[in-house]
């Protein structure tokens, strides 16, 4: 490797893990949004895959080819308990009952100390998840999105987005698509966090609130999700960008909020407005 | 023992049905999951502890300053944000995630200038004794609590059933088009329904604030689990629904503390709340089907 490449890797590690693992959240948001709903509890199925790992590799000394795959199935249960029911009604229900989660799960993290460590979180987890894996599975994520994008799931994802009632009625099954979509992307994200604790080596009970929900969606509105690429972008200019301009740190959440507020009111499609090419 | 349990959460539950009323109504009326709602929680506390810092105001002095200022915060907050949406007949899901980005940059934008150590309202800010009869201990602050709870719904009953405004309102939440036809002045009426629900999240920010006597920017995030909670088990948009769930589940936390165990009552609201979407989406007392996608 380079030497330049390897400088750079080491100065930067951090800011590079975090760039990876982003991407993976915003991929598992535009999952959801790409069937038209919202889900506000990308961080809290992040969370729960971010405490399945740790625990399951500090306490059990598992493997993490096998940690890996657990903390992707965790959130998944989770999401299915919460999903059930509110699929199947507006989608204000999925988004309301998905933003209480990441908040119920806050608490239980601080109080259930003896299994989670209480307000200290878990530390000297080992930095098992490295760089290339991190990337490989984002690699993944974006093509098998993009290919899944292009076929008939793909269409038919796109018309429950456009309008609900009419994909209904053209014959799409509407609750086995948004299930899944809920359920996948709970994987995806539950996959991030199991990578972010174990190149973190620590995790503590604030890092999968509210402020991580909204710092997501607001990567996917940026990028905005007419392709997978989109919200990737999206996260990455909105996690380097406060690296390179120093004095926004501060307000850093400040300005992933009103991210949101304007691409929601001035640019419905984001700062990416392409869409996938169809398969002919 | 049960009957000291019993007051403390009919305390606690009342501060969360006079928050869950203000969040409600905003949905009853504007069809809009408005998540800044929070924030106003927040900025009555704060205005109000501010109020008691710098020339030393009393509770009955405070408490309408810092539901005043949480009202004209949510007027002008509405109006930035929703207005635009409304006139496109945007969907609900713009709306939230419209509100869920400014929410996040009120609050840290606050937590810059204010930061976010836990503050306390002065000493002897309010009269801390208790009175007891049979055995059962009750505060004046929590009197104060359930009373001004009573006074706050009895006035917004009477607003809404009784008065010219309260016809408007209503008319507004059936059918905004034929509300505008009636000849209602919609923007006014949604400015006015802004500001009432703006007041009643401010008011249950002092009240709750003086209750625990911790007062931080997140405070109003933190409230938000159980204004969720409350308003779909009571029903989205129904009041009454929201009075009776916020009661019931002040009471179920207090109880929950006290025979299982202190960390088992976090859960307590978002237990039902899943449980209600489960077995009973359209809430308590709802009657129309639940909005079915």
């Amino acid at each position: 490797m380079a030497e330049w490449l390897d400088d750079f890797l080491f100065t930067y590690e951090n800011l590079v893990h975090a760039l990876g693992v982003h991407g993976l959240l915003a991929l598992s948001m535009y999952c959801v949004m790409a069937v038209g709903q919202l889900s506000l509890g990308q961080a809290a199925f992040m969370g729960i895959g971010a405490y399945t790992g740790a625990l399951l590799t500090l306490n059990l000394g598992l493997p993490f080819w096998l940690v890996l795959p657990l903390s992707a199935l965790a959130p998944a249960l989770v999401a299915l308990v919460i999903g059930g029911p509110t699929l199947r009604l507006s989608g204000v229900y999925l988004a309301i009952s998905t933003i209480a989660l990441g908040e119920v799960l806050r608490v239980l993290y601080i109080n259930a100390e003896w299994l989670t460590g209480g307000a200290l979180g878990l530390s000297g987890i080992p930095r098992k998840a490295d760089l290339w894996l991190i990337y490989l599975l984002l690699l993944i994520g974006v093509v098998a999105f993009w290919a899944v994008g292009r076929s008939k799931i793909g269409r038919a994802m796109e018309a429950m987005r456009e309008d609900e009632a009419v994909a209904g009625v053209m014959g799409v099954n509407l609750p086995r698509y948004k299930l899944g979509a809920l359920i996948v992307s709970s994987m995806i994200a539950g996959l991030a966090g199991c990578l972010s604790s174990h190149s973190n080596s620590f995790i503590g009970p604030n890092e999968y609130g509210f402020e991580m929900a909204v710092t997501i969606l607001s990567f996917a509105l940026l990028g905005g999700i007419g392709t997978p690429v989109a919200p990737v972008i999206g996260a990455i200019i909105l996690t380097a960008l406060p690296e390179v301009l120093r004095p926004l740190q501060d307000f850093r959440l400040v300005f992933n909020g009103l991210i949101i507020v304007i691409a929601v009111l001035f640019l419905p499609r984001g700062v990416i407005p392409f869409r996938l090419r169809r398969a002919p | 023992m049960l009957s000291q349990q019993l007051v403390n959460g009919l305390v606690l539950g009342s501060t969360y049905a006079l928050f869950a009323l203000g969040f409600t109504l905003i949905f009853g009326v504007l069809r809009v999951i408005n998540l800044t709602y929070g924030f106003y929680f927040s900025i009555g506390a704060f205005v109000a502890l501010t109020a008691a810092r710098s020339f030393g105001a009393n509770i009955w002095v405070a408490l309408p300053l810092g539901a005043i200022a949480a009202g004209l915060v949510a007027v002008v907050a509405d109006w930035i944000l929703l207005t635009r949406l409304r006139r496109a007949k945007a969907g609900e899901l713009s709306s939230l995630m419209v509100t869920l980005g400014a929410v996040l940059a009120l609050y840290s934008l606050m937590a810059v200038f204010i930061g976010t150590d836990i503050q306390r309202f002065p000493f002897g800010f309010v009269d801390n004794s208790a009175i007891e009869f049979s055995g059962i201990r009750i505060s004046l602050v929590q009197m104060l609590i359930i009373g001004t709870t009573l006074v706050l719904v009895a006035l917004l009953f009477v607003l809404l059933q009784r008065t010219k405004l309260g016809l408007m309102i209503r008319a507004l939440a059936e059918n905004e088009d034929a509300a505008r036809l009636m000849g209602i002045n919609v923007g006014l009426t949604v400015a006015a329904v802004s500001f009432l629900s703006g007041m009643l999240g401010g008011a249950a920010g002092v009240l709750i604030g003086l209750n625990f006597n911790a007062i931080q920017p997140f405070m109003g995030e933190h409230m938000m689990l159980r204004g969720f909670a409350v308003i779909i088990i009571g029903g989205l948009g129904d009041i009454r629904g929201a009075l009776i769930a916020g009661v019931l589940l002040g009471v179920l936390e207090v109880l929950t503390a006290g025979y299982i165990s202190s960390n088992a009552k976090e859960a307590v609201a978002f237990t039902i709340l899943v449980l209600t979407l489960w077995f009973r989406p359209v809430g308590l007392f709802g009657r129309a089907q639940a909005k079915r996608a």
